[in-house]
C-alpha cells in the first residue's frame, strides 16, 4: 500500500489557501473601493474645515428645512408603503385569482421605470396643466411642487420593497397556519394580527428598512416633482446637489454625512434587532 | 354529532373535484375517507370544515342545514396534514389559541385556560412540553399537539387530513392507537382522510372509498374486504 495517495484533509467545498486569499482580497478590495472609500471621503470632506464649519452649514435654515422635509417624507411614505405592501403580498399569496402574474409584474414596475419618468408622469397627472391638477390647484391643494407630490413620487419609487420582501416568505409559509387559526374560531383580523404578522415580521422589517433608506435617498423622481424650492420642497439629496453645484463643498458634504449617518443608523438598528432576537430567527428558520 | 352530506359537488374552474356525493355519518362514528390522491377526499373534508364551499349540495349537522355556516361557526377540530402549528408560539399558546381567540364574553378566565391546556397535554401524554416551540418537537409530538389544539375548542366533530402521513411506521402505529383512544374517550364524530388502506381498515368503524371525485363504496372494513363493490375497490384494498 505504499503507493496509496495521501488523504487530502480538505472538505470538498473548500478551496486551496491561495484561491481563498485571492478571493478574500478581491472582495475586500472591491468593498474598499466602492463602499468604504467613498464613505470615508464624505466624512473627511464634511470635516475639512473642522466641526464648527460643518455644524454651521447644518444649522443654515435651508439645510435644516431639508433635513426636516426628508424625515417628514420618510415618516409619511414608509408606513403607507408598509401597509400597501402587506396588503398586496397578502392578496397575492393567500388568494387565487386571475391576473395574479400581471399584478406581480405591476408591483415590480417601479424597479424598471426610471424615477425621472415616474416624476414626469406625476406632473402630467397632477400638474396645473392637467384637468385634475388644475382643479386641485384651484381648490388650494397643489400636488406638484409641494409635499404631496414629493410623497407620491417617493412612494412610487419605494413601493416594491416591502411587497418584494414579503411575497417569497408568505408563499413559502403557505396558508395552513391561517386556516388552522380560522378553524379554531379566530376572526380574519385576529388571524392576521396573531398568526400572519408575527410570521412575516422579519421580512417586513427588512422591507421597511430598505424602503426607508430609499425614501430618504431618492433623487430623480423627487427632483422632477419638487421644483427644488429652497427651504420648501428641497429634500436632503436635492439640497446636497444644489450646494455641490454652487461649490459649497463643506455644506454639501456635511448634509451628505447626515444622510449617510441616517442610513447607518437604520443598518445599526437592523443588526441590533437581529442580535437580540437571534434565537427566534433561528427557530423560525428551522421549523 | 350526526353529519349528512347531501349531493355535494365541487368544481375548481373546469375540473370537477367532486361529483355529487352523498353520505350519512352517524354520531360518534370514526370514519375513514380512503382513496388515492386526486380522489376528492381532502376536498370533502375541507367542505365539512368550512375551509371550502361546495358548488352545489348541502351539509347537515344534526339535521340542520350547515352549508352556509362559516369556518368559525362550524366548530370543527381540524388537524392539518403538516399540522400547521403556529411556529412563533409555544406549545402551550398553540393549544390555548382557540380559547383565547374567543370573544371576551365567552372567553374562559386565564386560570381556566391554563387548566384545560394542562389537561390536554396530559391527554396526549406530553405533560411537560408546554414551554417548547414547535420546531423543538419531533413529528409525532407535533401531530399530538395539533390534535390537542383541535380538541381545546370543544369541537363538535374532529376532522383530520392525512394525520399520520408524515410519520415513520412505528410512530404511526402508536398514534393510530392514540387517536382511537381519544375518539372513544371523547365520543366525537371523527373523520380522517388517508390513502393508506391498511390504516383505514384497522382504525375506522366506517370506510368510505373514493375515486376521481366519486364515492365507490361505503361500509364496515370487514364488509368492504369481503364484498368490494367495484373492480377499483378490489384493486385498491388489495394493494
Amino acid at each position: 500500500m505504499s503507493d496509496a495517495r495521501p488523504i487530502p484533509f480538505r472538505p470538498a467545498t473548500e478551496e486551496t489557501p491561495a484561491t481563498r486569499l485571492a478571493l478574500i482580497g478581491l472582495a475586500i478590495g472591491g468593498l474598499g473601493l466602492l463602499v468604504f472609500g467613498p464613505l470615508l471621503i464624505v466624512f473627511a470632506e464634511a470635516l475639512a474645515q473642522g466641526w464648527r464649519a460643518a455644524f454651521a452649514a447644518l444649522s443654515n435654515p435651508d439645510a435644516a428645512s431639508a433635513i426636516r422635509l426628508t424625515l417628514l417624507i420618510a415618516v409619511i411614505a414608509v408606513p403607507l408603503n408598509a401597509a400597501f405592501g402587506i396588503a398586496a403580498a397578502w392578496f397575492i399569496t393567500k388568494f387565487d385569482f386571475r391576473g395574479k402574474a400581471f399584478l406581480i409584474t405591476l408591483i415590480d414596475l417601479p424597479f424598471s421605470v426610471s424615477p425621472v419618468v415616474a416624476g414626469l408622469c406625476i406632473i402630467l397627472m397632477f400638474g396645473s396643466n392637467s384637468l385634475l391638477g388644475g382643479w386641485l390647484v384651484a381648490s388650494g391643494y397643489p400636488i406638484v411642487f409641494a409635499l404631496p407630490g414629493i410623497v407620491l413620487a417617493t412612494m412610487f419609487v419605494t413601493f416594491p420593497f416591502v411587497a418584494r420582501e414579503l411575497i417569497p416568505v408568505m408563499i413559502e409559509q403557505g396558508r395552513a397556519e391561517e386556516e388552522a387559526a380560522l378553524t379554531l374560531g379566530a376572526s380574519g383580523w385576529r388571524v392576521f394580527a396573531t398568526v400572519t404578522l408575527p410570521n412575516i415580521r422579519w421580512a417586513l422589517l427588512y422591507g421597511v428598512l430598505l424602503s426607508n433608506a430609499r425614501a430618504m435617498g431618492e433623487f430623480g423622481a423627487v427632483a422632477v416633482v419638487s421644483g427644488k424650492i429652497r427651504g420648501q420642497t428641497a429634500t436632503m439629496p436635492i439640497t446636497i446637489e444644489m450646494l455641490y453645484n454652487e461649490y459649497l463643498s463643506v455644506a454639501a458634504f456635511s448634509l451628505a454625512a447626515v444622510l449617510t449617518l441616517l442610513a447607518l443608523l437604520t443598518l445599526f438598528l437592523k443588526t441590533a434587532l437581529e442580535l437580540r432576537h437571534a434565537d427566534q430567527l433561528a427557530a423560525a428558520r428551522r421549523h | 354529532m350526526h353529519i349528512e352530506i347531501d349531493e355535494i359537488s365541487k368544481q375548481f374552474g373546469v375540473t370537477a373535484a367532486l361529483h355529487p356525493v352523498s353520505l350519512a355519518i352517524p354520531s360518534g362514528a370514526l370514519v375513514a375517507l380512503l382513496g388515492p390522491s386526486g380522489s376528492g377526499k381532502t376536498t370533502l373534508l375541507r367542505i365539512l370544515g368550512g375551509l371550502e364551499f361546495p358548488t352545489s349540495g348541502r351539509v347537515l349537522f344534526d339535521g340542520k342545514d350547515a352549508t352556509a355556516l362559516t369556518v368559525q361557526e362550524r366548530r370543527a377540530g381540524f388537524v392539518f396534514q403538516s399540522y400547521a402549528l403556529f411556529r412563533h408560539m409555544t406549545v402551550f399558546d398553540n393549544i390555548a389559541y382557540g380559547l383565547t381567540a374567543r370573544p371576551r364574553a365567552s372567553r374562559p378566565p386565564r386560570a381556566e385556560i391554563a387548566r384545560r391546556v394542562t389537561n390536554l397535554l396530559e391527554l396526549i401524554q406530553l405533560p411537560t412540553i408546554g414551554p417548547r416551540f414547535p420546531s423543538q418537537l419531533s413529528g409525532g409530538q407535533r401531530q399530538r399537539v395539533a390534535l390537542a389544539r383541535a380538541l381545546a375548542i370543544e369541537p363538535r366533530m374532529l376532522l383530520l387530513d392525512e394525520p399520520f402521513g408524515a410519520l415513520d411506521a412505528k410512530v404511526r402505529k402508536e398514534l393510530r392507537q392514540g387517536l382511537r383512544e381519544i375518539h372513544d374517550e371523547t365520543g366525537l364524530t371523527t373523520i380522517f382522510v388517508t390513502h393508506d388502506q391498511e390504516e383505514a381498515m384497522e382504525l375506522a368503524d366506517l370506510v368510505v372509498v373514493m375515486s376521481m371525485g366519486r364515492i365507490e363504496q361505503i361500509g364496515k372494513p370487514a364488509d368492504i374486504r369481503a364484498r368490494p363493490a367495484s373492480a377499483f375497490v378490489r384493486d385498491f384494498i388489495s394493494a
